[in-house]
């Protein structure tokens, strides 16, 4: 089970004065089971890439095979894709709209051709794996805070029940207890289901405490692929095109130049913590 | 008196049923009392739903108060005569930039204001050029806003609000839809305009690195303030401020952190220098 994208292109506004060439030459391999971040500033492909992973947008060359399969065989079923793999786009509460939570979350099962009570078994798996209170399920989405009504439109794309979860700045406009939630749960629909994972984010510091592998997106193409230690260790190359490393990395280069011995790269908290204990250990 | 001064401001939302009778009410100010002087950085935090947002809609009066009282620049909210004169001394920017360009052309998006409040036509230009100059983005004057970066378009965006030449801007989480580099863009505009032209600045954010570059920060939490202070005595206290579903800078977490496992390292520390200084110190 993957996800192979093979020589990828994608052209925005072909053959006008606007032309864009978002993607060049992609290629990529998204094993079953991941947590990969994806990063990278605005404008660096990473939007269109993930739209091309569940058949949203037609590549303008190359191809995409899903478990296998080219997905622009004329007989495969891309609406089927759309249901396996799951994306939330950047402020999913916009297009909340049921009368109750409950009937939100059950829109996507049904319209996958389950019956009500199908359904509605799904929508209570959902929402019972974002963790909102079962005595919040009749009311209005609207009545929600910021951070309830993402993991309402999350819970939305769950009851689908897709093997890969794209989420497009799941915590952009929350406060860090929302954004904590957020991720946990997340990073445990990761653990406890072994889902594949992608996360498009713009804090490094979050997808450094998070995913396993990091994919950084410049000009349309993939400039770094690795772990995050590995991909932040390149942070000067990061600074050339507009993105950093978190603070903690920059703070073990720092002590290093200061004469301070701190192993290895540091991309967290724990990390950092551990290193410079070491450090002053000896 | 201070540019800005609240006393006991409250905001409740109602909500009425079909008949018009009240079926709920929501406090989103509980007395407040918020003082700013002419020319500070001032940065409010707060969790989604804290009243962060109704407070700043009180500043240039997009919202009244319940009850209490608000004096911005010397001049009462509640009296409407002095409505436009306070809206135009304390500009608003908002969270999403493609909410509030309007003109497709950058330059005329910046005019747009002072044109609608009849500044004369040369004057307009000055402002304009001034405006586009001090958030660097003047050479964009003739450029399409819509494509510009998330970081540019909200620069064009408070552009577009010093063009009115206001006292001071109220910045409601400018940077919550951009990313690591437009965050910073914004934020150094932001920053020089404070330093620079000694315009007062409010600045709302979920950032907590946005904050240490203020002079003084209210924290609120379920419509109240609830903490005040400089930056640093504010992340020095990393246990109440976790308990307002907040957070502390990274550097001062690991601060923290270290300080639990016995370094001597002095309280609330905000940068890497500062961390870097410390540890030096000790090893």
């Amino acid at each position: 089970m993957s996800i192979i994208l093979d020589k990828v292109n994608y052209v925005y506004s072909e053959k006008t004065a606007y032309e864009i060439h978002a993607l060049k030459n992609i290629n990529l391999k998204i094993e079953d089971g991941e947590f990969i971040g994806v990063i990278g500033h605005t404008g660096s492909g990473k939007s269109t890439l993930i739209q091309h992973l569940n058949g949203l947008m037609h590549a303008t060359s190359g191809g995409i095979y899903y478990n296998g399969q080219d997905i622009y065989d004329e007989d495969y079923d891309r609406k089927k894709l759309r249901g396996r793999v799951g994306l939330v786009f950047q402020y999913p509460e916009h297009q909340l709209f049921e009368t109750t939570i409950f009937a939100d979350v059950s829109f996507g099962p049904k319209n996958q051709g389950l019956s009500k009570k199908e359904a509605e078994l799904k929508a209570f798996t959902a929402l019972r794996s974002v963790g909102l209170p079962e005595d919040y399920w009749y009311r209005s989405p609207f009545e929600l805070s910021g951070g309830q009504k993402r993991r309402v439109a999350i819970a939305g794309v769950l009851a689908m029940e897709p093997e890969v979860l794209i989420l497009d700045e799941p915590t952009a406009g929350l406060d860090p207890r929302g954004r904590d939630e957020i991720l946990d749960q997340v990073a445990k629909l990761h653990e406890e289901r072994n889902m594949t994972i992608i996360l498009v984010s713009h804090s490094m510091e979050d997808v450094a405490k998070y995913v396993e592998r990091l994919i950084v997106m410049n000009q349309g193409s993939i400039m770094l692929d690795g772990t995050p230690g590995e991909v932040f260790a390149h942070y000067q190359e990061l600074e050339a095109v507009g993105l950093a490393a978190p603070q903690i990395t920059y703070l073990m280069h720092d002590l290093r130049k200061r004469g301070i011995q701190v192993p290895g790269i540091a991309t967290t908290l724990e990390e950092a913590k551990e290193a410079i204990l070491q450090a002053f250990k000896k | 008196m201070n540019f800005i001064e609240a006393r006991k401001l409250v905001h409740e939302y109602i909500r009425r049923d079909e008949e018009g009778n009240v079926e709920s009410i929501l406090t989103a100010l509980n007395q407040v009392d918020l003082d700013v002087k002419q020319g500070e950085f001032v940065a409010v935090l707060g969790h989604n739903g804290s009243g962060k947002s109704t407070l700043a809609k009180h500043l240039n009066v997009l919202l009244s108060a319940s009850g209490g009282t608000l004096w911005v620049d010397g001049k009462d909210t509640e009296n409407a005569d002095n409505l436009w004169a306070i809206r135009q001394n304390a500009g608003m920017v908002f969270q999403n930039p493609d909410n509030q360009i309007i003109a497709s052309v950058v330059e005329e998006d910046v005019a747009f204001g002072p044109e609608n409040i009849g500044v004369p036509t040369p004057e307009i230009w000055k402002r304009v050029e001034r405006s586009l100059k001090s958030v660097g983005m003047i050479k964009y004057r003739e450029h399409s806003p819509n494509r510009l970066s998330g970081g540019q378009k909200q620069r064009v965006a408070i552009a577009g609000v010093m063009a009115m030449e206001p006292k001071c801007i109220v910045l409601d989480e400018p940077t919550a839809m951009l990313d690591p580099n437009g965050r910073r863009e914004v934020l150094d505009a932001v920053e020089q305009l404070n330093k620079e032209k000694g315009i007062t600045v409010i600045l709302i954010t979920h950032y907590m690195e946005e904050v240490v570059r203020a002079d003084r920060v209210y924290v609120m939490d379920n419509g109240k303030v609830v903490m005040q202070g400089n930056p640093r005595s504010i992340f020095s206290q990393v246990d109440t401020l976790k308990s307002y579903r907040l957070d502390v800078p990274q550097i001062t977490m690991l601060a923290y952190e270290l300080k639990k496992e016995g370094f001597n390292i002095p309280e609330g520390i905000l940068t890497r220098q500062e961390l870097v200084e410390a540890l030096c110190q000790l090893y």
